[in-house]
């Protein structure tokens, strides 16, 4: 069945270098120098994109940083607590600026 | 995932239960590079014995418990045991060597009566002595004297303790082993297994539980040394990471779940030459319970014996032609030479 989303396309990522190689290779390596042991673990590192990927909703992401995830240490439990975190800043997102509407209606209103 | 007992594959008839079925998946599967000649690429091929420090023992398949990813297909349906006979051949062998370490595994390798000869006569010989301990088995009625026979003879415990999580550790070993394992931690810290100074070292394996690469093997040994101190009051001397090897249960878990290929292909991908150099057949000879030889406990569980032409049994022991031998090697190999690399002693590099 035909869909914009492939699971092989993930392979696929380097392709993006065909076309620009000097952009590719200047992304990828701050890609790798950002998930790098620093002051963060590689696994706290993993457990925030995986959480990113949820925001974002990028299901390449998703399948990557789960298998990352799992792979660097963290468990089922943690790695739900961390969709948690990026469900709840997206949701107090929207929440918060209901702040914003109030302010316009105040004004608006008698 | 919520798992029904397990029986053995033997038990259970599955095709998976012969060897030769299951050598026969791993050498055919469609896109894998055939083993040999990754090997070869790295500069490796033919892979050679360095040498023997470690003589691992399988004392049989009998076990308490039926784990999901058991490469030994072990558990308390299988009645395959090493004699007494076959114990004082492989003692004998080793008086004859200056292999400094005895590593006795199974199955659950102290319910075999012949488990403290070997380890008495290990330590008589003056060797370290490792017991592959599934921690359960020291909660038993009939074990209740083993953690004491274990601590007087100073033998190192070398546990399995795959997560820190409730669900998936019963998950992979079997409901309510993960209380029973923090309750032997805790028999064995009482004990003086894991403490400063005691002298009797406390060594914990994690396995994945899953259809993915174990992580750094300090990082998951810092992990579980804070949340098992912080949270359980447990201490332990280090953690080995080990990799899933993908044959007996596990592979049925990998075919069963539609991982197969994709674990291949990981494994593959994350081939590490570093790895390879340093992998545990080239310093290790294997027992099996009827005293044959292998290069390593998993060729041991495929039926794949020492090749060259070296006697492959524990009566004829010959050190001068096991020290150098050729190692035998086929796809399942990739296990131990993904990423860090894994070996009974965790990662390689």
């Amino acid at each position: 069945m035909d869909t914009y989303y492939h699971p092989k396309d993930l392979g696929h990522f380097a392709d993006m270098g065909k076309a620009n190689p000097a952009l590719w290779e200047k992304f990828m390596a701050y890609y790798g120098a950002v998930f790098a042991e620093g002051a963060l673990t590689e696994r706290e590192k993993a457990l925030i994109a995986l959480a990113v990927a949820h925001a974002v909703q990028c299901p390449y992401c998703i399948d990557a940083y789960t298998q990352a995830s799992l792979e660097k240490g963290s468990n089922i439990e943690e790695m739900t607590e961390a969709v948690h975190v990026a469900c709840a800043i997206r949701g107090g997102a929207s929440l918060v600026h209901g702040v914003q509407m109030r302010n316009v209606a105040t004004k608006l209103s008698m | 995932m919520a798992m029904t007992p397990l029986k053995s594959l033997r038990a259970r008839d599955s095709a998976l239960a012969s060897t030769r079925e299951q050598v026969r998946r791993l050498e055919s599967t469609p896109g894998l590079p055939r083993f040999d000649g990754t090997l070869a690429g790295a500069g490796l091929h033919p892979l050679r014995a360095t040498g023997i420090t470690v003589f691992q023992i399988n004392v049989g398949k009998l076990c308490n418990q039926t784990c999901r990813h058991c490469h030994v297909d072990a558990g308390p349906d299988r009645a395959e045991m090493m004699s007494r006979g076959t114990a004082e051949q492989c003692m004998s062998a080793l008086a004859r060597t200056d292999i400094p370490t005895v590593d006795i595994t199974g199955g659950a390798p102290e319910l075999n009566p012949v488990f403290r000869y070997l380890v008495e006569e290990s330590v008589r010989l003056g060797r370290r002595v490792m017991d592959r301990c599934n921690l359960s088995v020291l909660l038993l009625p009939s074990q209740a004297d083993l953690a004491g026979f274990l601590a007087r003879h100073r033998v190192e415990v070398v546990a399995s303790l795959p997560s820190l999580v409730q669900t998936q550790i019963d998950a992979q070993r079997g409901a309510g082993v993960f209380e029973k394992s923090l309750e032997a931690l805790r028999r064995l810290n009482a004990l003086g297994y894991g403490k400063p100074g005691s002298g009797l070292v406390l060594t914990l394996v994690t396995n994945p539980v899953g259809a993915f690469l174990p992580p750094a093997q300090e990082a998951q040994e810092r992990q579980f040394r804070e949340r098992l101190a912080r949270v359980h009051g447990i201490v332990f001397n280090a953690l080995y990471t080990i990799t899933n090897m993908p044959i007996s249960r596990f592979l049925e878990f990998l075919l069963e779940t539609g991982n197969y290929e994709g674990y291949m292909q990981r494994l593959v991908e994350a081939f590490n030459p570093a790895a390879a150099d340093g992998v545990m057949c080239r310093y290790t000879l294997s027992v099996g319970w009827d005293g044959r030889l292998y290069d390593c406990d998993f060729n041991q569980m495929l039926d794949l014996p020492i090749g060259g032409g070296a006697p492959n049994h524990i009566r004829d022991f010959d050190p001068g032609h096991l020290m150098t031998r050729r190692i035998v090697t086929g796809n399942h190999c990739y296990g131990c030479t993904a990423g860090a690399g894994s070996s009974c002693g965790g990662s390689t590099t």
